[in-house]
Parts: C-alpha cells; sequence; structure tokens
C-alpha cells in the first residue's frame, strides 16, 4: 500500500533566530518516516536555504513537503519581491544580501546553487513585487 | 583523532556532549558563512567556527557534523548550547584562532572536506 | 616565508599584483565576518576567506596584510579585482577548503 505523507511550515520574514528551525523539525520528521540519511540531509539542505531565503528576503513564506513511497516533493512560496534575472539568481557567489545579513553569516550567494545541487529536479517562478515558487523533487 | 584528543591538542573546553568524546573525527570543515558548510562539508567532519548562534547547531544537525569546535576564546549563549544539548551535538571551545587551529590539526592528520580537481570547473566536494 | 613561496607550494592561482608576492608572510588569518577580521587579524597577516565582494579590500589595506587568498574555487567580483589592483593587494585563489589551505600554511610557516 502505498503512503503519502504532507507537511505545511509557515516561514516568518525577518526572524533570522528563528532560521533552520523548520528544517531541524522537517529532518526530524521524516527521519521517523525511514528516510535514508542521504536523502534526509539533501532535503534538509534545500529546504534550510529556502527558508533562509524567506527570512532574507520576503515577508513571509510557507515550505510544503509531500512525501511518497517515490520522491519527496517540496513547494516553497514566499510573498517576497521576488527574483528580477533568475539566472543570474542561480550563479554561485552571486547575492543580493545586505552587509547585516553577511554579518549574521548569511549571504554568501550559494542559496539556489545549493537547493539545485540537491535537488533530481527543480524549478523557480517568480514574479517581481509578487513573490517566488519553488519546486524541488528529491527521488527517494 | 578523537574528540578527546582534539579538545586535549588545542587545550579546549568541551561544553556539551562529554559523552561523545571517544568519537572519531577524520575531516574537518571551518567556515563563518553557512552556505559553505551546506555546500561543501563532509557526514562525520567537525564543524570549526567563529560563529556562536544557534545557527550554526541547526546547521551541523543538518549536515551530521559529528561536533563543532568554536575559536577564538568564544564562548556560546546557553540558547546554543541547549539547542546542542537537545540535537546531541557536542561543542567545544578553544581560545585558537581558526588559522592556527587548522593547522594544529592538520599537522595531527585531520583533513579537509573537498576533492581537488584541476582546471576551472567549480569545486566538486567530496 | 612569503606569498611567491606559498603561491608556489599550494599552486594558487594569481589574480592580481603579482608582483608583489615577495613581502613577508608572518602568519594567517582565517575569517569570512569582516568586523572580526578588522579587530582580530594582524599586519604582514595573509587572509584566508571565502568572501569575494569588493568591502575586502578596504579591510586587507587597513589592517595590512601581505595578501589575499581565496578558497573553495571562489573568483573575486569584477569591482574586487579593481580595487585590489588599484591598491596592491595580491590577490589569489585556490581549490583547496579553508581548512586545508590554511593547515598547510600555518605548517609551512612554522616548519
Amino acid at each position: 500500500m502505498s503512503q503519502k505523507y504532507e507537511f505545511s511550515f509557515p516561514v516568518e520574514g525577518e526572524n533570522f533566530d528563528d532560521a533552520g528551525k523548520v528544517s531541524v523539525e522537517i529532518k526530524r520528521l521524516l527521519k521517523g518516516l525511514g528516510i535514508t540519511s542521504d536523502i534526509l540531509r539533501r532535503t534538509a539542505i534545500a529546504t534550510y536555504e529556502s527558508e533562509v531565503n524567506i527570512i532574507s528576503y520576503a515577508r513571509q513564506g510557507n515550505i510544503n513537503i509531500r512525501v511518497t513511497d517515490d520522491n519527496i516533493l517540496i513547494n516553497i512560496q514566499d510573498s517576497g519581491p521576488g527574483i528580477t534575472d533568475i539566472e543570474q539568481a542561480m550563479r554561485q557567489g552571486y547575492s543580493t544580501a545586505d552587509d547585516r545579513i553577511r554579518e549574521m553569516g548569511f549571504g554568501a550567494g550559494m542559496g539556489l546553487f545549493n537547493i539545485k545541487n540537491c535537488s533530481d529536479s527543480f524549478e523557480i517562478l517568480s514574479e517581481v513585487n509578487k513573490g517566488t515558487l519553488l519546486k524541488i523533487l528529491i527521488n527517494r | 583523532m578523537t574528540l578527546s584528543e582534539i579538545a586535549y591538542l588545542l587545550d579546549a573546553k568541551v561544553l556539551t556532549g562529554e559523552r561523545y568524546l571517544d568519537t572519531e573525527v577524520k575531516t574537518a570543515f571551518s567556515a563563518d558563512l553557512m552556505s559553505d558548510v551546506l555546500a561543501f562539508a563532509k557526514p562525520g567532519s567537525i564543524m570549526i567556527t567563529g560563529l556562536t548562534n544557534p545557527q550554526i547547531v541547526r546547521i551541523a544537525s543538518i549536515v551530521d557534523n559529528s561536533a563543532i569546535l568554536i575559536v577564538r576564546g568564544k564562548i556560546p549563549p546557553d540558547e546554543t548550547i541547549a539547542l546542542a544539548e537537545e540535537l546531541d551535538i557536542p561543542i567545544l571551545s578553544t581560545k585558537y584562532i581558526l588559522f592556527e587551529t587548522s593547522g594544529r590539526l592538520y599537522a595531527n592528520g585531520v583533513v579537509g572536506c573537498i576533492k581537488k580537481i584541476e582546471g576551472p570547473e567549480s569545486v566538486v566536494p567530496l | 616565508m612569503n606569498l611567491t613561496l606559498l603561491a608556489e607550494k599550494l599552486n594558487l592561482m594569481v589574480r592580481c599584483n603579482g608582483n608583489r608576492l615577495g613581502r613577508e608572510v608572518s602568519g594567517g588569518y582565517v575569517g569570512d565576518l569582516l568586523s572580526d577580521v578588522m579587530t582580530n587579524s594582524r599586519k604582514d597577516d595573509v587572509w584566508i576567506t571565502c568572501q569575494s565582494h569588493q568591502n575586502i579590500v578596504a579591510v586587507s589595506v587597513l589592517k595590512e596584510h601581505a595578501g589575499i587568498i581565496l578558497v573553495l574555487g571562489k573568483e573575486p567580483d569584477k569591482d574586487t579585482l579593481e580595487k585590489a589592483s588599484r591598491e596592491g593587494i595580491p590577490l589569489l585563489v585556490t581549490k583547496l577548503s579553508g581548512f586545508e589551505a590554511a593547515g598547510r600554511i600555518y605548517n609551512l610557516i612554522n616548519a
């Protein structure tokens, strides 16, 4: 019998103190579902980078995870400023972080690059002044 | 090296995780920028950082670091230590700077996490 | 110890001010947080970092570093390269990680 699980987590913009809290919880939940450690790691890295992006740039966002026997599908939606040039944003080292964000240890410009490296497939849809949607698929 | 040998070598305080001092550590990753840890650190590696906020514990948990080694004599706040206790991540603190800490560990056989490749492509993690 | 020798031993690639590599390197500093590097690094240190944006040049000039080594295959931004060239700060890059670079350089300096 095929099992399907779905979890949804809101992420609050500007809340740097809580950065990573959702991803640690996601990892814990998925570990309980028997997901192997490599997949757990990739999932948690992808959601962590997404969390930090929402916190750094958006007012608010949501991370939705659907786990089936075959794969993990992660949808991340935010109501942030959107990405003007997606190709540029994907480049390793490209960052729009300000000094304040850098001094906290974020803003290396690796976020989307890391997410892509952890995914088996990956899609970004973004509209300036409306928000961004990331769709990440990780095969089990 | 074991964590206990690392603590001795670097005159480090064990802030939490005494029960894990026999853990064997073969690799290390140093960073103040957490994205690099996510991109490159190997599971089981020790994270060496000057940051002390709870973020470092969450990251260590996500990438499966064996422990966190804080440098420059910094002592993290209670919330960082509490989170490390909750997530079972040992934290050590040494007075040495990151440069010297790396040097001493390297001289004792601990290696980095990156596979060296020739050519202009971006770095491939191990 | 100087940057010429370090570049040779570690196969570092020089991005600018290759004619200034003879300067004495007396120590090293590893750090990516500028405020920390400003407070704690010293004159004639070689600064090992993965920060590639132009602010690193001002820090190096103020602290009188021997030079900057970018690790993990990072390349300086165009602005960073321009500024470093103007200010006479050698910029070198390596695919090594910060830990490996620091580990090796520390032991070469203290050999």
